[in-house]
């Protein structure tokens, strides 16, 4: 028993180490990519780059949140882009609402509305809006989750329903030009803030910055959920619902639980991708953008957190490039990319390297690893003491 | 001694006009073994399904350590102590043995416990002790999933009693399984029957032999007869219904 | 007030027979596979796109009249065809997940809907020419016996060397043949079917017209559904489909080849999506997104119906179109007129797109209630 103990306390040192490493790890790279990239980008005269950087960074943060629920709960939600546009919108009325005292935003003048209508009113305060990029999309999907998770409607069923809920969400926003702008969306890039107009480049680079941070913490929050018990839980979703069930579990608070974070994580996503890019319109309900959320971990690679955020970026700016090279040919190349990921690459880019990339590149080089047997076989003492004294001995006759 | 753990009075289920269970009445004392027989689509099934909250009962009422489970869904009952075991082998597939067993161990449930709890080291040491109890110490840091059926089973036996539950409900243990796997996991049953009360679903009447102390004969969804092994084997209901030898049977002819 | 009524309820029974027709296909697949088929949309599109096909090689013949039946039968094929190729191809591959399945039928949907809005002579050549290079390569390599270990490097190379061909290939053509061949067929733009002279107009019934398009869609979704279920229910074919549906295992281990089962499942569900399109197309303009606005309403009724019974998706159909229908146009406004705030939440709700939210709030309040939907399935089978 004692050296059971102390061999765990060891593995728990190592553990701690490896932390720390990985903190060092990720602190470089965000200090890399709030220091040095835009400088890189600037100078070789591609600083609107920047600008989509931030942005895919931004996206990266919702795509972590799909990571979680997908990836590692196994529960494939098709209606991310209504938490994102939550974040979004929120972020964009604060700042429609930064003007003179007693004036309205100007898109509403042609709708003939002359009072601002009620659920604009707390938007006016900053803190307000900052607990709304948050909680409403949590509360929201909190509450959408409770409805369907408790019936125990799952899998497939769970996907279409977020995904009618998500063209639901999308007609309302979309048809209520008297409330919310309708089509057009809320514009947020010729709004000030604290002095200056959204679009310039210090305000620019605060929301970059913050970017980088808040994407670095949505990490750590979600390494933290699918590290220890809590990331056992999830798996166990994943595996085996009834299972949990009879054991204790209630696994639709997880659910609930998992879902309203990942929400959380988009709506920040959706507000840092509003302030960069300028405007935040229905379009980001969409179908087709909720599903390529989920694509974007895919390529990555599932339950990989870094893969995630590599995807995301990976598959973003292949979209700049290609679509502006040839733009029909971009929608054919995703088609291919959801063939591809879900056939051949199920483990996405990190799954692949994990698992075959190295084995493959072994091969290649013809230095194959041994090949493992089970481990009661190896420590067998029967098995021991054959292989020691009858494997090489000759045959008697 | 004669306390009751569980009874069961005048249950009923019904599927869309079929009857599962008709009128049944079942009692277990604490502390006691029960292996509960019967043909195919006696409702076995269903038995434990009722008793664990995953079918509600048409009429009639389930009593466990005293209170009535009615209107409570599976995760109360297990937490009120009514452990499962299903007939095939039911555990996470991506996750270790160890981690199966630490996932039932852990004593608070909830939601809050999960994301800041850790397992505690008593925790860890009844897991230690578990893994050696099913013999699965070497693989204790394998997937489950490329645990062989046999051992898959004794995962499963493992974590129902992590969980440490007053009831044991083992639907099929040995179901699959080779005669030495077969004796192995009776031996564990009677081990664990000293500090447990157990219901067991069988129909592989070797191995009920080995273990059962009083049989429950179920047949067409109440209760046939019930008594020890001998005497529910010499009775001619039971003969005629489930062991099936009315030809050469005096009392059928 | 009465021929509002009437009306509403007519308009209401043939939406609904519409998103049965093409909600039915998808039921059928998803009560056999447990898949839902993000594609099934556009094979709706690829069938009003054949009847349009049809429609301009049939005008000015004779024929003319009755190019809708030709249509139908065309629609169908030829859907029934890439459906079937589909399964082949992808589902096939992915039997038991059904989430990737979403997700890889997702991509299908949109290379389908850039295929209509790109594709020319040029197009076709190139992917005629790819097809042959690629797969007859892989027949000819498929017979070696270590096929299994040199896949990673014929694919390396192969994949790229038929690409490359066939852009050039296409591209020369295209130099050679100038416009008529890089021509797009279609374009972005939405092409309009003409129906033929004896579907204008309408039936005048209680001082209102149903329109005779909107009866012909009735009856052939009366239709449709009656063959299905003959077919299910009469034919060997038919019966396998129900037992596969069932218990796909037992099937399987008594013979029943579950295989052709799937993709004759396929093609058939397929099928009916290229009936639905035909339908479609009588409606209204057709374009490469016409797939999109059915899918979900469809797979609402898939929901709102239940699993493997047919009844459950003809009702869920009806009573979804209807619901819709009622609640965005202004015919629930003027009935509860006297009584004032309801009336007003419903003038909120009175616009097409504003009767989903109304709708999708009654679909979630009904799942309360019925998680299984109208006809759920019971027994110890099920969540097993």
């Amino acid at each position: 028993m004692v050296d059971v103990v102390s061999s765990q306390s060891t593995k728990f040192g190592g553990r701690k180490q490896k932390l720390l490493i990985e903190a060092g790890i990720v602190g470089a790279i965000a200090i890399l990519l709030i220091f040095i990239m835009p400088a890189i980008l600037v100078g070789a005269g591609q600083a609107f780059r920047v600008n989509l950087l931030g942005r895919y960074l931004a996206l990266a943060i919702a795509a972590l949140g799909i990571d979680l629920i997908w990836g590692f709960t196994g529960i494939l939600s098709l209606g991310h882009g209504i938490f994102f546009a939550l974040g979004g919108y929120s972020l964009a009325m604060f700042l429609s609402l930064q003007l003179p005292s007693g004036q309205l935003p100007d898109f509403f003048s042609p709708y003939g509305v002359t009072e601002l209508p009620f659920f604009w009113q707390p938007f006016y305060s900053l803190p307000f809006t900052l607990f709304a990029i948050v909680f409403i999309p949590t509360i929201v999907a909190a509450i959408l989750g409770y409805l369907v998770f408790r019936n125990r409607l799952r899998g497939v069923y769970f996907s279409i329903l977020t995904q009618a809920a998500l063209i639901v969400f999308f007609n309302f926003f979309n048809g209520q030009q008297k409330l919310i702008n309708g089509t057009n969306g809320l514009k947020t890039d010729t709004a000030t803030i604290f002095g200056q107009t959204v679009s310039s480049p210090q305000v620019q680079t605060v929301f970059y910055t913050l970017t980088v941070l808040l994407l670095v913490g949505g990490y750590a929050l979600s390494r933290w959920l699918t590290s220890g018990r809590s990331g056992r839980l999830l798996v166990a979703v994943r595996d085996d619902e009834t299972r949990m069930r009879f054991s204790g579990y209630d696994p639709t608070l997880f659910k609930v639980l998992v879902f309203a974070i990942s929400a959380g994580l988009a709506g920040i996503a959706g507000a840092l991708y509003t302030a960069q890019s300028g405007i935040i319109t229905p379009q980001a309900m969409n179908i087709a953008f909720s599903i390529e959320m989920v694509i974007w971990v895919a390529v990555g690679g599932r339950a990989t957190i870094v893969g995630a955020i590599l995807g995301t970026l990976i598959v973003n700016f292949a979209k700049s490039i290609l679509s502006e090279q040839f733009p029909q040919i971009w929608y054919f190349f995703q088609g291919a990319l959801f063939l591809i990921v879900v056939t051949v690459l199920p483990g996405g880019i990190l799954g692949w390297l994990r698992d075959d990339g190295v084995r493959w590149v072994r091969s290649q080089v013809n230095k194959r690893r041994p090949l493992q047997t089970y481990p009661s076989l190896e420590e067998d003492p029967d098995v021991q003491y054959e292989r020691k004294n009858l494997a090489n001995r000759k045959p008697d006759r | 001694m004669n306390e009751k753990i569980l009874q069961i009075e005048n249950l009923t289920v019904n599927f869309d006009g079929f009857r599962a269970l008709n009128d049944l009445n079942f009692s277990l004392d604490k502390g006691e073994l029960r292996v509960i027989i019967g043909p195919n689509g006696a409702g076995k099934t269903t038995f434990l399904d009722v008793i664990t909250g995953k079918t509600k009962p048409t009429t009639g009422q389930v009593t466990f350590k005293g209170k009535p489970t009615q209107g409570k869904v599976e995760y109360e009952i297990a937490r009120m102590g009514v452990g499962r075991k299903f007939q095939t082998p039911r555990v996470y597939l991506n996750l270790t043995p160890r981690e199966n067993l630490e996932l039932s161990c852990n004593r608070h449930k909830n939601v809050w416990n999960a994301l800041f709890g850790a397992p505690s080291r008593a925790e860890a040491r009844t897991v230690t002790g578990l893994l050696e109890t099913i013999r699965l110490e070497t693989k204790a840091d394998l997937k489950a999933d490329l645990l062989s059926h046999g051992e898959k089973q004794r995962l499963e036996i493992g974590m129902l009693v992590a969980q440490s539950p007053d009831l044991l409900l083992v639907d099929e243990p040995v179901a699959g399984l080779t005669d030495e796997e077969t004796e192995n996991v009776g031996t564990l049953l009677l081990a664990l029957a000293e500090s447990h009360s157990i219901i067991v679903i069988e129909h592989d009447m070797e191995f009920v032999r080995q273990i059962a102390r009083k049989v429950t004969v179920l047949h067409q969804g109440s209760v046939l007869c019930e008594g020890s092994m001998d005497d529910v084997q010499n009775d001619p209901r039971v003969i005629e219904v489930y062991l099936g030898k009315q030809e050469d049977n005096p009392v059928a002819a | 007030m009465l021929s509002g009524l009437v009306d509403g309820i007519f308009s209401g029974i043939s939406l609904g027979s519409v998103l049965l027709l093409a909600a039915l296909g998808l039921a059928i697949v998803f009560g056999l596979m447990g898949v839902i088929n993000m594609a099934h949309g556009e094979l709706i599109m690829l069938g009003a796109y054949t009847t349009f096909l049809v429609q301009n090689a049939l005008k000015n013949t004779p024929l003319f009249g009755i190019y809708i039946f030709v249509a139908l039968i065309a629609a169908f094929i030829v859907t029934a065809i890439f459906g079937l190729i589909l399964e082949r191809g992808v589902i096939r591959h992915l039997y038991g997940r059904p989430l990737e399945t979403l997700l890889a039928t997702w991509g299908v949907s949109l290379i389908l809907q850039q295929f209509v809005r790109s594709v020319s002579w040029q197009l076709v050549a190139i992917v005629a020419v790819f097809c042959v290079l690629f797969f007859g390569a892989m027949t000819i390599v498929a017979r070696r016996t270590d096929f299994e270990r040199i896949r990673g490097w014929f694919l390396a190379v192969m994949l790229p060397l038929s690409a490359v061909s066939a852009i050039a290939v296409g591209n020369v053509l295209g130099a050679t043949y100038k416009l008529a061949f890089t021509k797009e067929w279609f374009g972005a733009r939405n092409v309009d079917v003409t129906a033929p002279r004896w579907l204008r107009g309408g039936l005048p019934v209680a001082g209102t017209q149903f329109s005779y398009a909107r009866i012909f869609i009735i009856v052939l979704t009366i239709a449709c559904v009656v063959g299905v279920y003959w077919f299910l229910n009469n034919t060997p074919w038919g019966l396998r489909i129900r037992s596969v549906t069932q218990n796909r295992t037992m099937s399987a281990c008594l013979g029943i080849p579950t295989k052709k089962v799937d993709a004759l499942t396929f093609a058939l569900g397929s099928g009916l999506a290229g009936l639905a399109g035909c339908a479609v197309s009588l409606l209204g303009s057709v374009g490469p997104n016409t797939g999109q606005n059915y899918i979900v309403d469809t797979f609402m009724v898939v929901v709102v119906g239940g699993v493997g019974k047919l009844a459950g998706s003809i009702l869920a159909a009806l009573a979804i179109g209807t619901a819709n229908y009622l609640i965005g146009s202004n015919t629930l406004v003027d009935l509860t007129a006297p009584i004032q705030p309801l009336s007003d939440v419903f003038a909120f709700f009175s616009t097409i797109s504003m009767a989903k939210v109304l709708v999708f709030a009654l679909i979630i309040a009904f799942l309360q209630f019925r998680p299984g939907g109208l006809f759920p399935q019971k027994g110890r089978t099920v969540d097993a």
